[in-house]
């Protein structure tokens, strides 16, 4: 019984105050290229703030073993001299950690109004076909994670997708297959990048 | 006489985010060089004479917020840059720090300058990370040719700027919450007062300011606050940025001044160039899709904060979402839904339960089986998140239900009448997209 007289509480919990347990894990310590990079982001932020470094060095150990567990989540609070308690209040928050182990590619298909309007809910269903698995899966070789999330701040090239740190314009739904297709004979040259990159631009550094 | 770009005048040439791009045709760190011959205070004097406004969506005065900066205290002060643009119909920002990132670096010095402060973090989006790798990039050669770090043109003055990677979280864009996740802790706001002018970041004093409106700051500096409230109507001045999305031939950043109608930007050549496959307008979401939407009667309001807010909506983050006649309102509002309730922090019940049961009822009444009473839930409820929560989100995730009901009623009405959809448009999913909900 909720305190609504016609609406129930949520069976299941749908968002943020959801906390699903982590993976234990192997033991986990950050590779000397990576306690470097964080030692130099800690330095950022007051002596007495490490706690500020805590995404940085989520993103890390997320770099270092494709996904969070919760050794790596423990690592992370001996670096920054914190519980490990908090370190999962703030994994659970944010949308970018994962829990699991995801598809060597993960795409993101935004699905807010602006892309919704261009056909992003097609892109969804075609990207599903093409990959055989459902929002929020991985396709059995381990390859492709398939996920829907939120407005991208890129509305005006919809639909968008983001393929881990990378990003791919206007993606049409009779394109999908062909895009699956290219990843996998291209990897990341099949990615659009963002259109505001011009010709003979360099596309950034590799992405780490 | 012909509008004349400030912000993005270059962004469409090759290297354009390039420090030397940007002393060649920007003047660049001229401003900053200016700024320190004067005291932190008559640049604050100088942002409050050009009545330049918050461009993150609120619309407050930009020197005034500077001014609150507690001034008498032994503690640091900060500037906390807002680049988690987030907000659905909103991709300025993007633009701005992808190719004009220099433009916001110097502003971030200019208002450590003024507020007297000596870092600036800038807050960018996780999912922004082609962005930040230009951002950082270029923050190295401004250090490297002496405009940010010690002793800055000789002054004395000091300036670090950071960038600090959010992991995707919405809410991260309402000011308190940014700073809690800047401290390394859930995206959740914070009880106002105090203020972050007052124990903002690490409980010292700290001016959020969004992207676009520290971008305004360089060129206020340089050309005179007179030259900024020249461009546009009174108390709504200076270069603004709108993000053209939806239904349009051209989506696109389009710069103007806030004298120009929304007729204007959704129409003319130089900016969306019209409705996309000669289809009707039906609606228009004109400042991102926390506002009320506004009908073809309004399109000859100039985009300005007062004007959208007389012709009642909001310029907001002035995302402009167009919406043309094959647009199911109560579908709309759906996706909106689905949006509001997935990024609600969860601090406050009304927020955290109410936008996950005006999904449902959404989705119930989407699909056909919703009954009359539903609709009226569906009022109750979201007049029950309206100003009864701890931030403004509330109040956004409430707007897409009630200004589909206060305009599109009928269709509602229809929905529950006829068991279906009445408006399914061919660019949607085939199977009911509550079937792969999560
Ligand atoms: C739910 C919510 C989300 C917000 N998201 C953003 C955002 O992504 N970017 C932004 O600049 N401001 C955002 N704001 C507005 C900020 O709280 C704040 O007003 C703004 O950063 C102040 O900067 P300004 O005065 O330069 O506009 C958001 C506000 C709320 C309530
Ligand atoms: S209104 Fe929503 S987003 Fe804002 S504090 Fe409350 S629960 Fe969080
Ligand atoms: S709605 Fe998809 S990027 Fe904004």
């Amino acid at each position: 019984m909720s305190f609504h007289p016609e609406m129930e509480y949520a069976p299941a919990r749908f968002h943020r105050s959801a906390r699903t347990l982590a993976e234990p894990g192997g033991d986990f310590t950050f590779t000397p290229e990576n306690q470097a990079r964080f030692d130099a982001n800690v330095a950022r932020y007051p002596a007495d703030q490490r706690k500020s470094a805590i995404l940085y060095a989520l993103y890390l150990a997320q770099q270092q073993q494709g996904y969070l567990t919760a050794a790596a989540m423990r690592h992370v609070a001996s670096q920054i001299r914190c519980t490990a308690a908090e370190v999962e209040d703030v994994v659970s928050y944010y949308t970018m950690f994962y829990t699991r182990p995801v598809g060597k590619y993960v795409l993101n298909v935004c699905r807010t109004l602006s892309c919704a309007l261009r056909g992003a809910e097609r892109v969804t269903e075609e990207l599903s076909a093409a990959l055989g698995v459902k929002p929020g899966e991985t396709d059995p070789t381990g390859t492709f994670t398939l996920m829907e999330v939120e407005c991208l701040g890129a509305c005006d090239r919809a639909p968008v997708v983001m393929v881990n740190d990378d990003w791919h314009e206007q993606l049409s739904p009779q394109d999908c297959a062909a895009f699956i297709d290219d990843i996998k004979s291209r990897g990341r040259a099949a990615f659009t990048g963002c259109h505001l990159h011009k010709e003979g631009e360099p596309q950034g550094p590799p992405l780490r | 006489m012909a509008y004349e770009p400030v912000l993005v005048k270059h962004v469409a040439e090759p290297n354009a985010y390039t420090l030397d791009s940007y002393l060649k045709h920007q003047r660049g760190y001229e401003g900053l060089r200016k700024a320190l011959t004067f005291t932190p205070n008559d640049i604050i004097e100088q942002v409050k004479a050009s009545g330049l406004r918050g461009r993150g969506g609120a619309g407050f005065p930009t020197g005034l917020k500077w001014q609150f900066v507690l001034k008498d205290t032994p503690k640091p002060k900060y500037i906390a840059c807002n680049a988690d643009e987030s907000e659905p119909g909103t991709f300025k920002d993007h633009v701005l720090m992808e190719r004009n990132p220099h433009l916001l670096i110097e502003g971030c010095a200019i208002g450590c300058y003024a507020i007297g402060a000596k870092v600036a973090y800038i807050y960018i989006r996780g999912e922004f990370y082609h962005v930040q790798e230009i951002l950082e990039a270029e923050i190295e050669k401004a250090y490297a040719a002496g405009y940010l770090g010690k002793n800055i043109f000789g002054s004395g003055f000091n300036c670090d700027v950071y960038v600090h990677r959010g992991a995707g979280a919405y809410e991260a864009g309402e000011e308190t919450a940014l700073i809690e996740s800047l401290e390394g802790k859930r995206a959740q706001p914070r009880l106002k007062p105090p203020f972050p002018a007052v124990a903002g970041l690490y409980q010292c004093p700290t001016a959020v300011n969004n992207v676009e409106t520290l971008c305004n700051v360089p060129p206020i500096v340089l050309n005179g606050p007179e030259w900024f409230t020249g461009l546009g109507p009174d108390k709504n001045g200076g270069p603004k940025l709108f993000c053209v999305s939806g239904h349009v031939k051209r989506p696109g950043v389009y710069e103007a001044s806030m004298h120009t109608t929304l007729r204007q930007l959704i129409y003319d050549e130089q900016y969306a160039g019209g409705m996309l496959d000669g289809r009707t307008f039906k609606a228009i979401i004109p400042g991102g899709s926390s506002v009320p939407l506004l009908l073809e009667a309004h399109l000859d309001t100039p985009a300005s904060f007062d004007d959208i807010q007389k012709a009642g909506s909001l310029l907001g983050s002035a995302g402009l979402i167009v919406l043309d006649d094959s647009v199911c309102m109560v579908w709309l509002a759906m996706n909106l839904l689905h949006f509001y309730r997935h990024e609600s922090c969860g601090k406050c019940t009304p927020c955290r339960e109410g936008g996950d049961w005006l999904y449902k009822l959404l989705q119930r009444v989407e699909r056909g089986e919703g009954q009359e009473k539903d609709i009226d839930l569906l009022f109750g409820v979201a007049n029950n998140i309206l100003g009864k929560t701890l931030c403004a989100f509330g109040d956004a995730a409430a707007t897409p239900v009630l200004t589909t009901l206060k305009l599109f009623r009928a269709e509602y009405e229809a929905h529950v009448r006829e068991g279906r959809c009445t408006i399914p448009a061919e660019w949607r999913a085939k199977q009911p997209v509550f079937a792969h909900a999560h």
